[in-house]
Parts: structure tokens; C-alpha cells; sequence
């Protein structure tokens, strides 16, 4: 055991895992004053007093089985002090399949709720009233339809849509590189998320009703910079989309959100996110001539953990997620969420869950780390890193712009053969020990017998009891109202200028399934067909 | 990248497929390309898979061995099911790893049931191509 460094390695080459090259000291040339906090550009943040009038949410991503198992687990949560739900979905409600479709089988109520129609949402919510809390849904493919069908429960509740606050990822354009959850080919997706901001600036005007990712194509492999340089670029496909379609981008984009994750390396993860909401600023400015301040605003939400935790000494783990915490505060995050140590290989248990919650909550209150804003800034390290990570996410744009734009890379499968490309150079990477995993490839014990706590088992009776409950919302509906609303859907779907938004509330309201208006809506426009290149 | 031909696993044909609906698809592709740089030949399904057309593509192609990615915790129905289906093709020679999001306590049911080999994320590349040589002789 050799803790100190060799001569060799004190001068060898170091650099983030972006690439980019550490200076052994930083020095006050090599940086510029970054400006103050609240003001254009914002790379100190765009709040003037940081944290201090508004601390971040504190939003953990649960759900899992039935409806009424998620509620009892949200209503856990909000009595520990959390803030806001965030809602995981099951695979076939994310992917537009009722739970009796083949393909949804043995997916029912797994990696999420199930939430085939407005009468699991309003089990979901039991209780829970929607006027005063703020709700997150990871949901992409189905997006619109959640949306509608949360604005039904809302209606239910007799909540105003006005004082709706929550987000709905809606990015599509990610679930096409990374994720997976695409239905429609590109343009009718496109679409459905015009359709669902536009309706949302509207209706419910502190709704966040997209949330752009860069978290999924991060954990698939790319890099920090890529994954801000990807996720700009999904952002302004969006924000032409929204033009074309007649809205108002110094309006629409005071709503428009982002998400990411945050690994484990300190600074580079904090100078993403500032020179991420920097370039996000100047990219508005410069392309669209906004000029108006909220609308230049880059807010975003963070996952720590993910694909940075590791089955090896789970335990480890919840330091990892202390850390990765630290860096979103440091660059400024808006909300976030800590994975539970045990992530890596289940889903979590209520034990581990609550220990993710602990660690925020230490964070925010213990470390004083939030008590003056951008503590970060001035850093002559902080500042010449945030400039070059700048530099390189530009860089990135500028390759993806020569190709011939960010859809067409993605149409082409261009963008996930690259990505895929990074991810096995990283895997080959932590093979040979460069990239340092403790207790995995390095600091490993022999024979070491992992402890991996307690287990989390799903009940295998859930997917039964939802089939049961699907037959029986269906039974007990008015067919009729259901049957005319699908028909309405389908006709307003047909011409591209309607916004679709009002008739999905309408299917939701006359509880048609997700899976009937999905299939509707590809009788019309057909499925994605996957570019399957390696 | 090794010329076709070359390396351990030169001349076999192998279907990395994803069933079910997950759509994380990094470690099936990462999969894919070190089988390839190994020499086999690689025949990747793209997500969204029934077992049914697994067992189908993986009797077409004539493979010699199956790779299923999943990490949506369904590990126990779906591999089940596309060993069942082998089996009832009378291809159930044909050898069966799984790949993903495995908790340790899955691993041993998983190769009760017929499957020959569980990786994870940890489990080093060099590490998978051996067992696999070893697998197809």
C-alpha cells in the first residue's frame, strides 16, 4: 500500500475526464472576472442572492407498483421533509402500452407506477393536494398524454390548472440517443411537445412542461462537455420547433428546463453547469435576439449518482453521492435529486432511500455551503476551466451543426454510434485502471464478500392487480364519451395546425388509456424506426 | 478494431439482442462492439425485442450465442423466456449470457435456469470475451 505519488506521476499529464488538461497551479492570468451573480451572462448564477432566497428542491425520484403503494410512498417523503415528488413511471406507460398489451408484459409496475389512466393518477395522488406541491414525471414518449392526465386530476381535485408547478421531461430527442422511450418518428414528436409548451405557457404558466436531458447521454458514455454541448443542441431543435409553430421565444423560454447529471469529478461537474448556463445565455442572445433576462435564465435540476455508482462496497456509494451533491450546489442547481447507494444493481429500499434524502438535507443545512452565492467564483482554477469547458461544448455544436443539424444526426443514428463509440472507450478505460473505480478496479479487496444490505422485491402479485384494475377502469366508464374522444383525437391529429393538447384532456377526463390514444395517434404517423448502427 | 477473422472469438456469430422495453442501450452496444473487436461477428437486434423474435433471429442467423441486455429488473421473465423458446425450437444448445442491472442475489437463479454466464458493468471486457472463447470452444 503506497499512498504517496512516484516522481512520474507528480508531473505526468492530468486531465478531467473531459479531457482537458489540469494545470498543476492555476494562476491569476489565466482567468477573467466572471461578472456578478443574477446578471447576463449568469455564470455566477441567475439569482442575485443565490441560495439565500431560495434554497434548491429537494426532489427524489420514486414509484414503483401500483398506484396505492406510490402514494403511500409519497406521502412517506412529504412527511420527511422533502419538497416535491418526482414521479418514475413504468416501462409500458412510458412506452404507450397498457398493461395487457405482449409487450408490456412482465414490465407492468417495475422500474415505476403505472399509470395506464386518469383513475390510477387520481389513486396516485390520493390525499395529496396538487394545488401545494410541485411534481415531477420522467415521462418523454407519453409525455403530453401524462401531462393531460395530470391536469385532469387536477380538475378532479377542483385545484386551479393555473397553480400547477411541477415539470415533465418531454425531451424526445434524447430518448432517441440514450434512453429509448421513443414512439413516434421525429416530427409528430416534435410536435407534441410544441403542442404541450405552447398549451403550458398558456394554462398553467408555472408548469415546466419540458425538461431538456443531458443525463440520459451522459450515463450512456459521453463526456461532461458532450453532454451539455448535446443537450444545448436538442434545446435550440426545440426552441425553432417552438418558433415555426408560432410562439414567442422571449416568452417560451422563461419555461424551458434542464436536467443532467453530475459525476464525480469536483470542479469539471460545477464548471459544467456554469459554463453550461452561460453558453445557454449568450446562444439566445446571439441566435434569437432575446434580451430579456428571465428568458436568458438556464435553469436546471441534477441526478447524482447513476452510472457513477458502483456494485463493488455499495456503501461507498452514499460518499460518492455527498460529493456529486456538492458539485451541483457549487454550480448552482435549481433541484436535486441523490440516488440511494444501492441503485447500482436494485431499486432502492425505503432504508437507502432515506439516507439519499438525509445526505441533501446535510448539505443544505449543515455545510454552509449554500450561504454565499457562487462561493466558487473567482477561483482562478474555477474560471479558466469554466472558459475552457465553454470552448469545448461550442466545439461540439459546431461538429454537430456541420453534420447537418442535431435531428438529421439522430435520424442518421450518427449521434448514438458516437456515443456509443465513448462509451466503450470509457469502459476500457476503467478495464486498464486509468479511470479509478475504489473497491473496484483499484483499492479492491481479495476475496472481498460485498454487502449489499437489504433487498428490494417488488410483490410479484402488483401486475396482476393492475391488469385487474385496467379491466375494471374500462368497465366503468362511460364507453361512449371515451369512444367520441378518441375520434376527436385522431381528427385533430390528422391536420397538423391543431394543438392537441385540449383533446387529450378530453380522453383523459372520458378515462381512454394511454395505450388507446397511442394507438390511435400511430394509425396516423407510425412508430420510430431505430437506425441500428455500429 | 481487429480485422474480421482474428482474435478469440474469430468466425462465431453472435446476437446481442434487447428484450423487453428498456431502452438503455449503451451496454449492449459496448458489448456488441468488443465482441466484434474479439473477431466475432455481431448481430445487434436494436431495443424493444420479443423473445419470440429473439429465438427467431437467433435460429435464422444460425448464431452461437445468445446475449440478452437488461436493465429494467424483468431479467428473471425474459431470459426465461427466451431459453423456454430455444428450448421448445430444439436450439437449446445454443448458450444464453445476460447482461445489465443484475442484483448479486439474482445471479445464481439466473444460471439455475439455463443461463451459461452473468455480467455486469464491473465485469471486465477481457474477462467476458474468455468465458465466451471458452463457452464455443
Amino acid at each position: 500500500m503506497s499512498a504517496q505519488l512516484k516522481p512520474a506521476q507528480r508531473t505526468a499529464r492530468v486531465a478531467t475526464p473531459s479531457g482537458i488538461e489540469v494545470p498543476v497551479v492555476a494562476t491569476r492570468d489565466m482567468a477573467h472576472d466572471p461578472g456578478a451573480p443574477g446578471v447576463y451572462p449568469f455564470t455566477r448564477g441567475i439569482f442575485a442572492d443565490g441560495y439565500r432566497g431560495r434554497p434548491w428542491t429537494i426532489r427524489q425520484y420514486s414509484g414503483f407498483g401500483s398506484a396505492e403503494e406510490s402514494n403511500r410512498r409519497y406521502r412517506f417523503l412529504l412527511e420527511q421533509g422533502q419538497t416535491g415528488l418526482s414521479v418514475a413511471l413504468d416501462l409500458p406507460t412510458q412506452c404507450g402500452y397498457d398493461p395487457d398489451h405482449p409487450m408490456a408484459r412482465s414490465e407492468v409496475g417495475k422500474v415505476g407506477v403505472s399509470l395506464f389512466s386518469l383513475a390510477e393518477m387520481e389513486t396516485l395522488f390520493a390525499g395529496i393536494d396538487l394545488g401545494a406541491i410541485s411534481t415531477s414525471f420522467t415521462i418523454n414518449g407519453t409525455a403530453a398524454i401524462i401531462y393531460a392526465m395530470y391536469l385532469a386530476a387536477a380538475d378532479k381535485q377542483g385545484v386551479p390548472r393555473a397553480k400547477l408547478t411541477g415539470t415533465i421531461q418531454n425531451d424526445i430527442l434524447k430518448e432517441y440517443v440514450a434512453r429509448g422511450t421513443w414512439i413516434f418518428p421525429v416530427p409528430p414528436s416534435m410536435r407534441l411537445i410544441a403542442d404541450s409548451v405552447l398549451y403550458a405557457n398558456e394554462v398553467t404558466p408555472r408548469f415546466n412542461a419540458i425538461s431538456i436531458a443531458g443525463a440520459h447521454v451522459r450515463d450512456a458514455g459521453c463526456t461532461a462537455v458532450e453532454e451539455m454541448a448535446y443537450t444545448l443542441a436538442n434545446g435550440l431543435a426545440y426552441v425553432d420547433e417552438l418558433t415555426r409553430r408560432g410562439g414567442d421565444v422571449a416568452k417560451f423560454a422563461r419555461r424551458l428546463s434542464f436536467f443532467f447529471y453530475v459525476h464525480m469529478d469536483l470542479f469539471e461537474e460545477a464548471c459544467k453547469f456554469r459554463a453550461g448556463r452561460r453558453l445557454w445565455a449568450k446562444l439566445l442572445r446571439e441566435r434569437y435576439g432575446v434580451t430579456d433576462d428571465k428568458a436568458l435564465q438556464f435553469r436546471f435540476g441534477v441526478v447524482c449518482g447513476g452510472s457513477s455508482l458502483v456494485a463493488a462496497q455499495p456503501y461507498n456509494n452514499i460518499v460518492r453521492v455527498a460529493i456529486e451533491n456538492l458539485a451541483a450546489v457549487l454550480g448552482g442547481a435549481q433541484s436535486i435529486f441523490t440516488c440511494a447507494y444501492d441503485e447500482a444493481f436494485q431499486i432502492p429500499t425505503e432504508f437507502s432511500a432515506e439516507i439519499a434524502l438525509r445526505t441533501q438535507q446535510i448539505v443544505q443545512h449543515e455545510s454552509g455551503v449554500a450561504a454565499t452565492v457562487d462561493p466558487l467564483g473567482g477561483s482562478y482554477y474555477v474560471e479558466w476551466l469554466t472558459d475552457r469547458m465553454e470552448e469545448g461544448m461550442r466545439g461540439v455544436m459546431d461538429g454537430i451543426d456541420a453534420y447537418g443539424g442535431v435531428v438529421k444526426a439522430i435520424e442518421d443514428g450518427w449521434l448514438q454510434r458516437r456515443i456509443a463509440v465513448r462509451a466503450k472507450e470509457k469502459k476500457d478505460d476503467t478495464d486498464r485502471g486509468e479511470r479509478v473505480v475504489v473497491g473496484q478496479n483499484r483499492f479492491r479487496r481479495e476475496a472481498q464478500a460485498d454487502s449489499y444490505g437489504e433487498v428490494f422485491r417488488l410483490d410479484p402479485a402488483i401486475a396482476g392487480r393492475v391488469l385487474e384494475k385496467h379491466a375494471q377502469a374500462k368497465r366503468s366508464r362511460d364507453a361512449a364519451r371515451a369512444a367520441r374522444a378518441l375520434d376527436a383525437l385522431e381528427a385533430a391529429a390528422a391536420s397538423d395546425r391543431e394543438n392537441l393538447m385540449p383533446v387529450l384532456i378530453e380522453c383523459c377526463h372520458a378515462y381512454a388509456t394511454v395505450g388507446e390514444m397511442v394507438e390511435r395517434l400511430k394509425r396516423l404517423w407510425g412508430e420510430f424506426q431505430e437506425p441500428v448502427r455500429l | 478494431m481487429s480485422a474480421a477473422g482474428a482474435g478469440p472469438l474469430a468466425g462465431k456469430r453472435i446476437l446481442v439482442a434487447k428484450p423487453g422495453l428498456d431502452g438503455h442501450d449503451a451496454g449492449a452496444k459496448v458489448i456488441a462492439l468488443a465482441l466484434r473487436d474479439a473477431g466475432a461477428e455481431v448481430i445487434y437486434t436494436g431495443l424493444r425485442k420479443s423473445p419470440e423474435f429473439i429465438v427467431r433471429v437467433a435460429l435464422d442467423e444460425d448464431v452461437a450465442a445468445v446475449g440478452l441486455s437488461i436493465l429494467s429488473g424483468s431479467h428473471q421473465e425474459l431470459s426465461h423466456e427466451v431459453l423456454a423458446g430455444l428450448r421448445a425450437a430444439g436450439a437449446g444448445d445454443i448458450p444464453v449470457f445476460v447482461g445489465g442491472t443484475i442484483p448479486p442475489q439474482d445471479r445464481a437463479r439466473l444460471l439455475d435456469a439455463g443461463v451459461r454466464g452473468v455480467f455486469t458493468n464491473d465485469t471486465p471486457l477481457a474477462h467476458m470475451i474468455d468465458e465466451l472463447a471458452r463457452a464455443l470452444g
